[in-house]
Protein backbone atom coordinates (compact mmCIF):
# COMPACT_ATOMS: atom_id res chain seq x y z
CA UNK A 1 0.00 0.00 0.00
CA UNK A 2 1.52 3.54 -1.06
CA UNK A 3 2.46 5.25 2.26
CA UNK A 4 0.15 8.49 3.21
CA UNK A 5 2.53 10.29 4.90
CA UNK A 6 4.27 13.33 3.24
CA UNK A 7 8.04 14.13 4.22
CA UNK A 8 8.84 17.43 3.83
CA UNK A 9 12.62 18.78 4.27
CA UNK A 10 12.58 22.66 4.03
CA UNK A 11 9.67 23.91 5.57
CA UNK A 12 9.49 26.06 8.70
CA UNK A 13 7.34 28.44 10.53
CA UNK A 14 8.10 31.86 10.13
CA UNK A 15 5.49 32.67 12.77
CA UNK A 16 1.99 33.06 14.01
CA UNK A 17 -0.93 35.37 14.73
CA UNK A 18 -4.07 34.84 16.11
CA UNK A 19 -7.02 37.50 17.21
CA UNK A 20 -9.86 36.26 19.66
CA UNK A 21 -13.21 37.42 20.65
CA UNK A 22 -14.39 37.87 24.45
CA UNK A 23 -15.64 34.41 25.36
CA UNK A 24 -12.26 32.90 24.31
CA UNK A 25 -10.56 35.99 25.76
CA UNK A 26 -12.39 34.59 29.12
CA UNK A 27 -11.19 31.03 28.32
CA UNK A 28 -8.14 29.64 30.19
CA UNK A 29 -6.07 30.25 27.19
CA UNK A 30 -6.71 33.83 26.92
CA UNK A 31 -2.64 34.85 27.40
CA UNK A 32 -1.46 33.03 24.36
CA UNK A 33 -3.20 35.17 21.56
CA UNK A 34 -2.02 38.06 20.40
CA UNK A 35 -5.15 40.15 19.94
CA UNK A 36 -8.78 40.49 21.24
CA UNK A 37 -11.66 42.85 20.87
CA UNK A 38 -14.25 42.33 23.20
CA UNK A 39 -16.55 44.07 20.34
CA UNK A 40 -18.58 41.18 18.25
CA UNK A 41 -18.91 43.35 15.30
CA UNK A 42 -14.87 44.57 15.07
CA UNK A 43 -15.78 48.28 14.35
CA UNK A 44 -17.81 46.91 11.55
CA UNK A 45 -21.68 47.01 10.54
CA UNK A 46 -22.07 43.48 10.22
CA UNK A 47 -21.35 40.10 11.27
CA UNK A 48 -20.07 39.01 8.12
CA UNK A 49 -17.87 41.92 7.85
CA UNK A 50 -16.68 41.91 11.37
CA UNK A 51 -15.12 38.14 10.07
CA UNK A 52 -13.49 39.96 7.60
CA UNK A 53 -12.08 42.67 9.72
CA UNK A 54 -10.72 39.53 11.84
CA UNK A 55 -9.17 38.33 9.01
CA UNK A 56 -7.66 41.22 7.81
CA UNK A 57 -6.16 42.49 11.03
CA UNK A 58 -4.92 38.93 11.68
CA UNK A 59 -3.05 39.48 8.59
CA UNK A 60 -1.54 43.01 9.38
CA UNK A 61 -0.55 41.66 12.77
CA UNK A 62 1.30 38.77 10.69
CA UNK A 63 2.94 41.01 8.07
CA UNK A 64 3.74 42.84 11.23
CA UNK A 65 5.48 40.10 13.59
CA UNK A 66 7.45 38.92 10.83
CA UNK A 67 8.55 42.33 9.58
CA UNK A 68 7.15 41.21 5.65
CA UNK A 69 5.18 43.23 3.27
CA UNK A 70 2.15 41.95 1.46
CA UNK A 71 4.46 42.25 -1.93
CA UNK A 72 7.37 39.90 -0.05
CA UNK A 73 4.94 36.88 0.41
CA UNK A 74 4.37 34.79 -2.96
CA UNK A 75 1.14 32.95 -1.79
CA UNK A 76 -1.99 33.29 0.41
CA UNK A 77 -4.40 30.03 1.19
CA UNK A 78 -7.11 30.04 3.57
CA UNK A 79 -10.79 29.91 4.07
CA UNK A 80 -14.03 29.80 6.29
CA UNK A 81 -17.14 28.59 6.52
CA UNK A 82 -19.04 31.03 5.12
CA UNK A 83 -20.76 30.42 1.58
CA UNK A 84 -18.16 30.23 -0.38
CA UNK A 85 -15.60 31.12 1.86
CA UNK A 86 -16.89 35.42 1.75
CA UNK A 87 -14.85 36.29 4.41
CA UNK A 88 -11.63 35.20 3.23
CA UNK A 89 -12.13 36.60 0.05
CA UNK A 90 -13.34 40.35 1.22
CA UNK A 91 -10.51 39.98 3.84
CA UNK A 92 -7.90 39.07 1.74
CA UNK A 93 -8.86 41.30 -0.84
CA UNK A 94 -6.65 44.19 0.37
CA UNK A 95 -3.16 42.32 0.33
CA UNK A 96 -2.96 41.56 -3.57
CA UNK A 97 -1.35 38.18 -2.60
CA UNK A 98 -1.94 35.51 -5.32
CA UNK A 99 -4.62 33.61 -3.51
CA UNK A 100 -5.77 30.15 -3.46
CA UNK A 101 -9.00 29.22 -1.92
CA UNK A 102 -9.63 26.23 0.14
CA UNK A 103 -12.68 24.71 2.28
CA UNK A 104 -12.35 21.77 4.51
CA UNK A 105 -14.63 23.47 7.23
CA UNK A 106 -12.82 23.65 10.31
CA UNK A 107 -9.63 21.62 8.82
CA UNK A 108 -8.88 24.49 6.60
CA UNK A 109 -5.96 25.84 8.49
CA UNK A 110 -3.98 22.71 8.63
CA UNK A 111 -5.68 21.37 4.85
CA UNK A 112 -3.82 25.28 3.86
CA UNK A 113 -0.64 24.25 5.38
CA UNK A 114 -0.68 21.11 3.80
CA UNK A 115 -0.93 22.64 0.75
CA UNK A 116 1.52 25.14 1.32
CA UNK A 117 4.21 23.45 2.42
CA UNK A 118 3.97 21.16 -0.61
CA UNK A 119 4.07 24.48 -2.57
CA UNK A 120 7.63 25.52 -0.46
CA UNK A 121 9.08 21.72 -0.40
CA UNK A 122 8.81 21.31 -4.16
CA UNK A 123 10.48 24.69 -4.53
CA UNK A 124 7.75 26.29 -6.52
CA UNK A 125 7.28 29.72 -3.76
CA UNK A 126 9.77 30.32 -0.96
CA UNK A 127 7.25 31.62 1.52
CA UNK A 128 3.19 31.04 1.72
CA UNK A 129 0.98 32.53 4.22
CA UNK A 130 -2.13 30.38 5.48
CA UNK A 131 -4.99 32.03 7.28
CA UNK A 132 -8.44 30.93 8.39
CA UNK A 133 -11.54 32.52 10.66
CA UNK A 134 -14.96 32.19 12.00
CA UNK A 135 -17.35 33.76 13.94
CA UNK A 136 -19.84 32.55 16.17
CA UNK A 137 -22.64 34.96 14.98
CA UNK A 138 -22.31 34.29 11.14
CA UNK A 139 -22.01 30.49 11.87
CA UNK A 140 -24.90 30.46 13.67
CA UNK A 141 -26.62 32.16 11.26
CA UNK A 142 -25.45 29.78 8.74
CA UNK A 143 -25.87 26.68 10.36
CA UNK A 144 -28.51 26.92 13.19
CA UNK A 145 -30.79 29.49 14.22
CA UNK A 146 -31.35 33.62 14.71
CA UNK A 147 -29.20 34.82 17.31
CA UNK A 148 -31.83 36.06 19.44
CA UNK A 149 -34.01 32.89 18.96
CA UNK A 150 -34.62 31.34 22.20
CA UNK A 151 -33.61 27.86 22.03
CA UNK A 152 -32.10 25.59 24.29
CA UNK A 153 -28.59 23.19 23.09
CA UNK A 154 -28.19 20.10 23.74
CA UNK A 155 -25.24 18.51 25.87
CA UNK A 156 -23.29 17.09 23.01
CA UNK A 157 -23.25 20.61 20.80
CA UNK A 158 -20.43 23.08 20.58
CA UNK A 159 -19.76 26.44 20.11
CA UNK A 160 -18.31 28.37 17.29
CA UNK A 161 -15.00 30.14 18.03
CA UNK A 162 -15.00 33.93 17.25
CA UNK A 163 -11.23 34.75 15.96
CA UNK A 164 -8.92 34.07 13.34
CA UNK A 165 -5.58 32.47 12.90
CA UNK A 166 -2.86 33.12 10.27
CA UNK A 167 1.18 31.45 10.35
CA UNK A 168 3.83 32.43 7.56
CA UNK A 169 5.47 29.33 6.50
CA UNK A 170 8.90 29.63 4.41
CA UNK A 171 12.04 27.88 3.09
CA UNK A 172 14.14 29.42 5.33
CA UNK A 173 15.30 27.99 8.19
CA UNK A 174 13.93 29.12 11.50
CA UNK A 175 13.66 26.19 14.65
CA UNK A 176 9.65 25.35 13.94
CA UNK A 177 9.53 22.91 10.91
CA UNK A 178 7.00 21.14 9.80
CA UNK A 179 8.09 17.87 8.89
CA UNK A 180 5.37 15.43 8.31
CA UNK A 181 1.85 15.63 6.83
CA UNK A 182 -0.87 13.17 6.22
CA UNK A 183 -3.85 14.76 3.98
CA UNK A 184 -7.63 12.96 5.71
CA UNK A 185 -10.16 10.89 3.58
CA UNK A 186 -13.72 12.09 3.51
CA UNK A 187 -14.94 9.33 6.42
CA UNK A 188 -19.29 9.09 6.58
CA UNK A 189 -19.90 7.44 9.47
CA UNK A 190 -23.82 7.79 8.89
CA UNK A 191 -24.40 10.34 12.40
CA UNK A 192 -26.81 13.03 11.45
CA UNK A 193 -26.96 15.14 14.44
CA UNK A 194 -25.27 18.37 13.59
CA UNK A 195 -25.81 18.68 17.51
CA UNK A 196 -23.11 15.79 17.80
CA UNK A 197 -20.76 16.84 15.40
CA UNK A 198 -17.68 15.42 17.52
CA UNK A 199 -19.23 12.13 17.29
CA UNK A 200 -19.04 12.63 13.37
CA UNK A 201 -15.72 14.10 13.37
CA UNK A 202 -13.94 11.07 15.49
CA UNK A 203 -14.03 8.52 13.19
CA UNK A 204 -12.20 10.86 10.53
CA UNK A 205 -9.59 11.78 12.88
CA UNK A 206 -9.04 8.22 14.05
CA UNK A 207 -8.56 7.21 10.08
CA UNK A 208 -5.79 9.66 10.04
CA UNK A 209 -4.14 9.00 13.14
CA UNK A 210 -4.20 4.61 12.65
CA UNK A 211 -2.53 5.76 9.40
CA UNK A 212 -0.23 8.33 10.70
CA UNK A 213 1.25 5.68 13.23
CA UNK A 214 0.76 2.61 11.17
CA UNK A 215 2.74 3.90 8.50
CA UNK A 216 5.26 6.03 10.13
CA UNK A 217 8.18 4.88 12.55
CA UNK A 218 6.60 7.48 15.18
CA UNK A 219 5.61 6.57 18.97
CA UNK A 220 2.83 8.27 20.45
CA UNK A 221 5.23 8.56 23.75
CA UNK A 222 7.48 11.27 21.23
CA UNK A 223 4.87 13.48 21.23
CA UNK A 224 4.95 16.50 23.85
CA UNK A 225 1.12 17.03 22.69
CA UNK A 226 -1.42 15.33 20.24
CA UNK A 227 -3.93 17.86 19.35
CA UNK A 228 -7.32 17.38 16.99
CA UNK A 229 -9.38 20.41 16.25
CA UNK A 230 -12.35 20.57 17.19
CA UNK A 231 -14.08 16.96 18.45
CA UNK A 232 -15.22 18.83 21.65
CA UNK A 233 -15.19 16.57 24.93
CA UNK A 234 -17.44 14.31 23.49
CA UNK A 235 -15.97 13.26 20.00
CA UNK A 236 -12.26 13.62 21.70
CA UNK A 237 -13.80 11.20 24.60
CA UNK A 238 -14.94 8.92 21.73
CA UNK A 239 -12.16 8.94 19.44
CA UNK A 240 -9.78 7.94 22.97
CA UNK A 241 -12.13 4.52 22.82
CA UNK A 242 -11.98 4.40 18.99
CA UNK A 243 -8.39 4.29 18.90
CA UNK A 244 -8.23 2.18 22.25
CA UNK A 245 -10.41 -0.76 20.58
CA UNK A 246 -7.87 -0.39 17.18
CA UNK A 247 -4.92 -0.90 19.94
CA UNK A 248 -3.51 2.50 20.04
CA UNK A 249 -3.18 4.35 22.81
CA UNK A 250 -1.92 7.90 22.67
CA UNK A 251 -2.21 8.62 26.72
CA UNK A 252 -2.64 12.05 28.18
CA UNK A 253 -0.32 13.55 25.65
CA UNK A 254 -3.37 13.07 23.23
CA UNK A 255 -6.28 16.58 23.96
CA UNK A 256 -7.95 18.40 22.00
CA UNK A 257 -8.10 21.99 21.10
CA UNK A 258 -11.41 22.20 21.20
CA UNK A 259 -11.34 21.45 25.21
CA UNK A 260 -8.83 23.90 25.40
CA UNK A 261 -10.01 26.96 24.55
CA UNK A 262 -12.80 27.87 27.24
CA UNK A 263 -13.50 26.61 30.67
CA UNK A 264 -15.61 23.93 30.34
CA UNK A 265 -17.00 24.03 34.02
CA UNK A 266 -17.39 27.77 33.81
CA UNK A 267 -18.27 28.50 30.59
CA UNK A 268 -21.49 27.50 29.38
CA UNK A 269 -20.23 25.83 26.57
CA UNK A 270 -20.95 22.53 26.23
CA UNK A 271 -19.15 20.17 24.78
CA UNK A 272 -16.79 22.45 23.65
CA UNK A 273 -15.77 24.66 21.02
CA UNK A 274 -15.80 24.40 16.98
CA UNK A 275 -15.00 26.48 14.35
CA UNK A 276 -12.13 26.93 12.06
CA UNK A 277 -10.73 29.46 13.96
CA UNK A 278 -10.55 26.78 17.14
CA UNK A 279 -7.36 24.95 15.86
CA UNK A 280 -6.53 28.15 13.82
CA UNK A 281 -6.06 29.55 16.81
CA UNK A 282 -5.03 27.16 19.84
CA UNK A 283 -2.18 26.36 17.67
CA UNK A 284 -1.00 29.35 16.31
CA UNK A 285 -1.61 30.90 19.70
CA UNK A 286 -1.19 28.16 22.49
CA UNK A 287 0.52 25.24 20.97
CA UNK A 288 3.04 27.62 19.22
CA UNK A 289 3.88 30.00 22.21
CA UNK A 290 4.58 26.99 23.92
CA UNK A 291 7.17 25.85 21.25
CA UNK A 292 8.40 29.11 21.90
CA UNK A 293 9.46 28.87 25.39
CA UNK A 294 10.52 25.36 24.53
CA UNK A 295 7.78 23.87 26.77
CA UNK A 296 6.48 21.88 23.66
CA UNK A 297 9.47 20.06 21.05
CA UNK A 298 7.21 17.88 18.95
CA UNK A 299 3.68 18.47 18.39
CA UNK A 300 0.98 16.50 16.28
CA UNK A 301 -1.66 18.70 14.96
CA UNK A 302 -4.79 16.95 13.17
CA UNK A 303 -7.39 19.30 11.67
CA UNK A 304 -11.03 18.20 11.79
CA UNK A 305 -13.86 19.38 10.19
CA UNK A 306 -17.54 17.96 9.67
CA UNK A 307 -18.49 19.22 5.83
CA UNK A 308 -21.84 19.55 6.00
CA UNK A 309 -24.24 22.27 5.09
CA UNK A 310 -27.63 23.19 6.03
CA UNK A 311 -29.32 22.13 2.85
CA UNK A 312 -27.99 18.26 3.82
CA UNK A 313 -28.93 18.91 7.39
CA UNK A 314 -32.70 19.54 6.00
CA UNK A 315 -32.72 16.39 3.71
CA UNK A 316 -31.80 14.23 6.72
CA UNK A 317 -28.41 13.99 4.81
CA UNK A 318 -25.02 12.36 7.32
CA UNK A 319 -21.90 14.61 8.11
CA UNK A 320 -19.14 13.56 5.50
CA UNK A 321 -15.57 14.56 7.99
CA UNK A 322 -12.25 14.72 7.18
CA UNK A 323 -9.13 15.50 9.38
CA UNK A 324 -5.65 16.63 7.91
CA UNK A 325 -2.43 16.13 10.05
CA UNK A 326 0.71 17.96 10.56
CA UNK A 327 4.00 17.44 12.34
CA UNK A 328 5.68 20.27 13.89
CA UNK A 329 8.87 19.72 15.45
CA UNK A 330 11.12 22.25 17.51
CA UNK A 331 14.88 21.08 15.98
CA UNK B 1 -12.93 0.37 13.52
CA UNK B 2 -14.90 -2.79 13.60
CA UNK B 3 -18.24 -1.12 13.14
CA UNK B 4 -20.34 -0.74 10.59
CA UNK B 5 -22.21 2.80 10.41
CA UNK B 6 -25.88 1.34 12.01
CA UNK B 7 -23.56 0.36 15.21
CA UNK B 8 -21.75 3.20 15.41
CA UNK B 9 -24.31 5.26 15.30
CA UNK B 10 -26.29 3.74 17.99
CA UNK B 11 -22.99 3.55 20.08
CA UNK B 12 -22.33 7.59 19.69
CA UNK B 13 -26.09 8.07 20.50
CA UNK B 14 -25.91 5.62 23.34
CA UNK B 15 -22.46 7.13 24.65
CA UNK B 16 -24.08 11.23 24.24
CA UNK B 17 -25.11 12.71 27.53
CA UNK B 18 -28.86 13.22 27.11
CA UNK B 19 -30.69 16.99 27.95
CA UNK B 20 -31.94 16.68 31.56
CA UNK B 21 -35.52 16.24 31.12
CA UNK B 22 -36.79 16.75 34.44
CA UNK B 23 -35.12 19.53 35.00
CA UNK B 24 -35.95 20.99 31.70
CA UNK B 25 -39.84 19.62 32.67
CA UNK B 26 -39.52 21.69 36.04
CA UNK B 27 -38.25 24.84 34.84
CA UNK B 28 -40.91 25.11 31.89
CA UNK B 29 -43.53 24.75 34.16
CA UNK B 30 -42.21 27.36 36.44
CA UNK B 31 -41.33 29.73 33.89
CA UNK B 32 -44.54 28.89 31.74
CA UNK B 33 -46.49 29.18 34.73
CA UNK B 34 -45.44 32.54 35.50
CA UNK B 35 -46.11 33.56 32.00
CA UNK B 36 -49.12 32.95 31.90
CA UNK B 37 -49.76 34.76 35.89
CA UNK B 38 -48.47 37.34 33.96
CA UNK B 39 -50.82 37.12 31.66
CA UNK B 40 -53.56 36.74 33.88
CA UNK B 41 -52.56 39.57 35.68
CA UNK B 42 -52.63 42.07 32.52
CA UNK B 43 -55.98 40.50 31.53
CA UNK B 44 -57.49 41.61 35.50
CA UNK B 45 -55.67 44.95 34.91
CA UNK B 46 -57.23 45.96 31.89
CA UNK B 47 -60.78 44.62 33.20
CA UNK B 48 -59.95 46.90 36.40
CA UNK B 49 -59.21 49.69 34.14
CA UNK B 50 -62.57 49.46 32.24
CA UNK B 51 -62.03 47.09 29.26
CA UNK B 52 -64.53 44.57 28.42
CA UNK B 53 -63.28 40.74 29.31
CA UNK B 54 -63.31 39.83 25.55
CA UNK B 55 -61.13 43.40 24.56
CA UNK B 56 -58.93 42.76 28.07
CA UNK B 57 -58.21 39.67 26.94
CA UNK B 58 -56.61 40.52 23.81
CA UNK B 59 -54.78 43.47 25.07
CA UNK B 60 -53.13 41.21 27.30
CA UNK B 61 -52.11 39.06 24.46
CA UNK B 62 -50.44 42.00 22.98
CA UNK B 63 -48.97 43.47 26.04
CA UNK B 64 -46.81 39.48 26.28
CA UNK B 65 -46.08 39.57 22.66
CA UNK B 66 -45.02 43.09 22.84
CA UNK B 67 -42.85 42.46 25.65
CA UNK B 68 -41.21 39.10 24.33
CA UNK B 69 -40.34 41.13 21.42
CA UNK B 70 -38.96 43.55 23.23
CA UNK B 71 -37.01 41.04 25.16
CA UNK B 72 -36.06 39.62 21.91
CA UNK B 73 -34.82 43.14 20.93
CA UNK B 74 -32.68 43.88 23.49
CA UNK B 75 -31.25 40.59 24.04
CA UNK B 76 -32.56 38.97 27.12
CA UNK B 77 -35.07 36.71 25.66
CA UNK B 78 -32.62 33.90 24.25
CA UNK B 79 -31.25 34.29 27.78
CA UNK B 80 -34.32 33.31 29.76
CA UNK B 81 -35.66 30.98 27.01
CA UNK B 82 -31.67 29.27 27.54
CA UNK B 83 -32.98 28.01 30.77
CA UNK B 84 -37.27 28.25 30.50
CA UNK B 85 -37.04 26.29 27.24
CA UNK B 86 -40.95 25.29 26.38
CA UNK B 87 -41.77 27.32 29.22
CA UNK B 88 -41.18 30.24 26.73
CA UNK B 89 -41.52 28.59 23.63
CA UNK B 90 -44.98 27.06 24.49
CA UNK B 91 -47.00 30.63 25.17
CA UNK B 92 -47.17 33.18 22.69
CA UNK B 93 -44.26 34.53 23.53
CA UNK B 94 -42.72 32.10 21.85
CA UNK B 95 -43.95 32.61 19.02
CA UNK B 96 -43.18 36.55 19.19
CA UNK B 97 -39.50 35.49 19.66
CA UNK B 98 -39.68 33.56 16.35
CA UNK B 99 -40.86 36.31 14.54
CA UNK B 100 -39.14 38.87 15.90
CA UNK B 101 -35.68 36.80 16.23
CA UNK B 102 -34.74 36.43 12.56
CA UNK B 103 -36.40 39.92 11.56
CA UNK B 104 -33.05 41.95 13.65
CA UNK B 105 -31.33 39.09 12.68
CA UNK B 106 -31.68 39.96 8.68
CA UNK B 107 -31.97 43.68 9.08
CA UNK B 108 -27.92 43.59 7.15
CA UNK B 109 -29.94 41.39 3.86
CA UNK B 110 -32.22 44.67 3.34
CA UNK B 111 -35.64 45.52 4.87
CA UNK B 112 -37.60 43.30 1.45
CA UNK B 113 -34.97 40.47 0.94
CA UNK B 114 -33.83 40.64 4.26
CA UNK B 115 -36.39 41.16 6.99
CA UNK B 116 -39.69 40.73 5.25
CA UNK B 117 -38.75 37.80 3.73
CA UNK B 118 -37.14 35.59 6.45
CA UNK B 119 -39.02 37.18 9.47
CA UNK B 120 -41.49 34.24 8.70
CA UNK B 121 -38.82 31.23 8.55
CA UNK B 122 -39.42 30.27 11.83
CA UNK B 123 -43.27 31.02 12.75
CA UNK B 124 -44.10 30.07 9.14
CA UNK B 125 -44.97 26.74 9.58
CA UNK B 126 -46.46 27.29 12.42
CA UNK B 127 -48.69 29.59 10.55
CA UNK B 128 -49.45 27.36 7.58
CA UNK B 129 -50.29 24.04 9.28
CA UNK B 130 -52.01 26.17 12.34
CA UNK B 131 -54.44 27.47 9.82
CA UNK B 132 -54.83 24.10 7.30
CA UNK B 133 -55.44 22.44 11.26
CA UNK B 134 -58.24 25.07 11.96
CA UNK B 135 -59.69 24.43 8.52
CA UNK B 136 -60.10 20.62 9.22
CA UNK B 137 -61.47 21.51 12.92
CA UNK B 138 -63.66 23.93 10.91
CA UNK B 139 -64.98 21.64 8.41
CA UNK B 140 -65.30 18.46 11.23
CA UNK B 141 -67.19 21.01 13.44
CA UNK B 142 -69.82 21.67 10.83
CA UNK B 143 -70.66 18.14 9.81
CA UNK B 144 -71.02 17.40 13.46
CA UNK B 145 -73.02 20.35 15.18
CA UNK B 146 -74.32 22.40 12.17
CA UNK B 147 -75.47 20.04 9.57
CA UNK B 148 -77.29 17.74 12.25
CA UNK B 149 -79.20 21.00 13.34
CA UNK B 150 -77.88 21.22 16.64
Amino acid sequence: MKNSVLQYENVFIADTATHVGKNELEGPLKDYFDMYDEDIYFGQKTFEKAESELVRRSLNLLFKKTGKKPEDISLLLGGDLLNQCVATSFGVAGTQIPFLGLYGACSTIIEASIVACSFINGGFVDNAAVVSSSHFCTAERQYRFPLEYGSQKTPTSQNTVTGCGTYLLQNTPTPYRICEAVIGKVVDNGIKDANNMGAAMATAAVDTLLRYFNESNARAENFDIIATGDLGKEGHELSVELLKRCGLDLGDKYTDCGMLIYDLNKQDMHSGASGCACIATVFGGYIFKRMQKKEINNALIIGTGALLNRNSSLQNESIPSVAHLIHVVRD
Amino acid sequence: MHMNKKEYIEYAGNRAKKSNSVVNCIKAFIFGGFICCLGQGFRDLYVFLGEEELVASTLSSVTLIFLAGLFTGIGWFDKIAKHAGAGTLVPITGFSNAVTAPAIDAKSEGFITGVASQMFVIAGPVIVYGTVASIIYGIIYFFIYRSGGI
